[in-house]
């Protein structure tokens, strides 16, 4: 799949590792890629029903690897080349995708983090706003999807003040799900991923299909792409049997479809 | 329509469907499709079973691209005794509304044959594009003439000049395409919208559509006197009279499409 990253599929869930844990997972252009590539292939495999990408090591991702910055380089262009394909990526994706922020989440890492649908935290994660530090602004569409999490304000003083932000003030504002104690990470983690592939996944696609389109769309717009999403989900074999279990008194299995 | 290879048809309430059918090329279009396309098609414009036509791509395109393999040697005298061009004049010349269901790629000829259709409806995730430039060619059924007149001299040199592809969403955004939908729901919603307009009475669609294409290329005085006429000739129909009737006797019209 790639040499900076693994890749497991288990029990319907796709486990992304960023794996260069000695640089702290910071990305390459080469990480980008096998990132990207990785998405592409779990949003296709039909085996697969929701997607964790976390970190090798202590750190989840630090951000840039800032060994390859020099005065020669065109931010934009990287931004065009390596870091918008991937976000993009992410966002085609519709199967729930879970940031299980292991450790910092820096830079760029803070970016993959909030590019996700959930994050989740160890106790011993931080989120860090570091750019700032360095001259630059958030970017991995960073300052598009804090301010929906957060709220501007709050959104404005973390990239602005750059001040690093501990797993329980995460919890508090909203940017995390849940705050996990490291003894049960990994249990957690699974647990909370294996939930996820279980339920209706055409459901969930489209319910973060709808949700995403609703920024950027007036109400008659929206009610209109409600009725599409609304249709399809109402085609899916998942809907027949959530109706049955309910009206037979079970519980539903749901198969994805 | 006999010996149909790369299109099929099929008729659905008053909904002349076809699909091209080459998704392993992702329905290249070759001179063999156009041919079969034309041909279908003038059999549809003459079927009074037919009332609107819509085509779509089989697979995860709508058409991408010309075959090139079967231009690359030709000369201009090969290209001009061929006159392939003459079967897209043709397409251009279908009476009935034609409808683009536009499923997933529509690239150069594949845009073009978009771009002959009346309507365009189109998943959130289709690409258009004229990649012509970057083999050393242009467009040559109507790309440069279409496009530009639906988004005007400037949008339309900067998409043609490149070759990059536009999005669903600019192609929306300039008026190249009607409307966005769901790729799950791309066809049924097409054929909801297809199957109204085929319930409609068929001359006043008819002549709605010739007016309107003349709209495009007639100064403004040429074209009301044109759209006169058009107004004048469907009082000798009987839709006319039935429809009239049935509005002051406050009850449904029964459309016979004469």
């Amino acid at each position: 799949m790639g040499d900076t990253i693994l890749y497991e599929v288990l029990n319907g869930v796709a486990t992304i590792t960023l794996n260069r844990p000695d640089k702290l997972n910071a990305f390459t252009h080469e990480l980008n890629h096998d990132v990207r590539k990785a998405v592409k292939e779990a949003s296709t495999d039909e085996g697969v029903r929701a997607i964790v990408i976390t970190g090798a090591g202590r750190a989840f991702c630090s951000g840039q690897d800032l060994s390859g910055v020099d005065e020669s380089i065109d931010h934009g262009e990287v931004l065009r080349n390596s870091y918008g394909p991937m976000v993009k990526e992410i966002d085609r994706c519709e199967k729930p995708i879970v940031a299980a922020v292991n450790g910092v989440a820096a830079g760029a890492g803070f970016s993959l983090a909030i590019a996700c649908d959930f994050r989740l935290a160890s106790e011993n994660a931080s989120f860090l706003e570091a750019f700032i530090h360095v001259g630059l602004i958030p970017d991995a569409a960073n300052l598009y999807n804090l301010p929906k999490i957060v709220g501007h304000a709050k959104a404005l003083e973390l990239a602005i003040l750059g001040e690093k932000i501990s797993a329980d003030e995460a919890k508090e504002l909203n940017l995390v799900t849940k705050v996990i104690p490291a003894a049960e990470w990994d249990h957690q983690v699974r647990a909370f991923a294996e939930r996820l592939a279980s339920m209706p996944t055409k459901a969930i696609g489209l319910i973060k299909r709808n949700m995403k389109a609703g920024w950027q769309m007036d109400l008659h717009d929206y009610l209109e792409k409600e009725a599409y999403g609304q249709r399809i989900a109402g085609l899916t074999k998942d809907h027949q049997e959530g109706v049955q279990a309910f009206l037979n008194k079970r519980k539903p299995e749901f198969q994805g479809q | 329509m006999h010996n149909l290879r790369f299109v099929e048809a099929t008729v659905v309430d008053g909904v002349g469907l076809i699909e091209l059918n080459r998704p392993e090329v992702l329905n290249a279009i070759n001179r063999q499709v156009v041919s079969e396309l034309v041909e279908l098609m003038t059999a549809f414009d003459r079927d009074p079973e037919v009332g609107v036509m819509v085509i779509t791509g089989k697979g995860r395109a709508f058409a991408a691209g010309a075959d090139i393999h079967e231009m690359a040697g030709d000369s201009p005298i090969d290209l001009e005794l061929l006159d392939q061009f003459a079967d897209w004049d043709r397409l251009l010349s279908i009476k009935k509304p034609v409808i683009g269901a536009v499923n997933g790629f529509a690239l150069g000829g594949g845009f073009e044959l978009a771009l002959a259709c009346d309507l365009l409806f189109t998943t959130e995730t289709a690409q258009f594009g004229f990649p012509e430039v970057n083999l050393g060619v242009m467009p040559g059924a109507g790309g440069t003439q279409q496009l530009t007149k639906i988004m005007g001299k400037r949008k339309a040199l900067e998409w043609l000049l490149t070759g990059e592809k536009m999005s669903a969403q600019e192609a929306l955004h300039f008026g190249v395409v009607n409307r966005l939908i769901a790729p799950e729901l791309l066809l049924e919603e097409t054929m909801k919208y297809a199957k109204k307009v085929a319930k409609q009475p068929a001359l006043a669609v008819r002549l709605i559509k010739e007016a309107v294409d003349k709209a495009v290329d007639y100064p403004l005085d040429e074209g009301m006197k044109f759209e006169r006429k058009n107004f004048y000739l469907l009082f000798s129909s009987e839709d006319q009279k039935e429809g009239m009737s049935a509005f002051m006797e406050k009850r449904s019209p029964q459309f016979k499409g004469k």
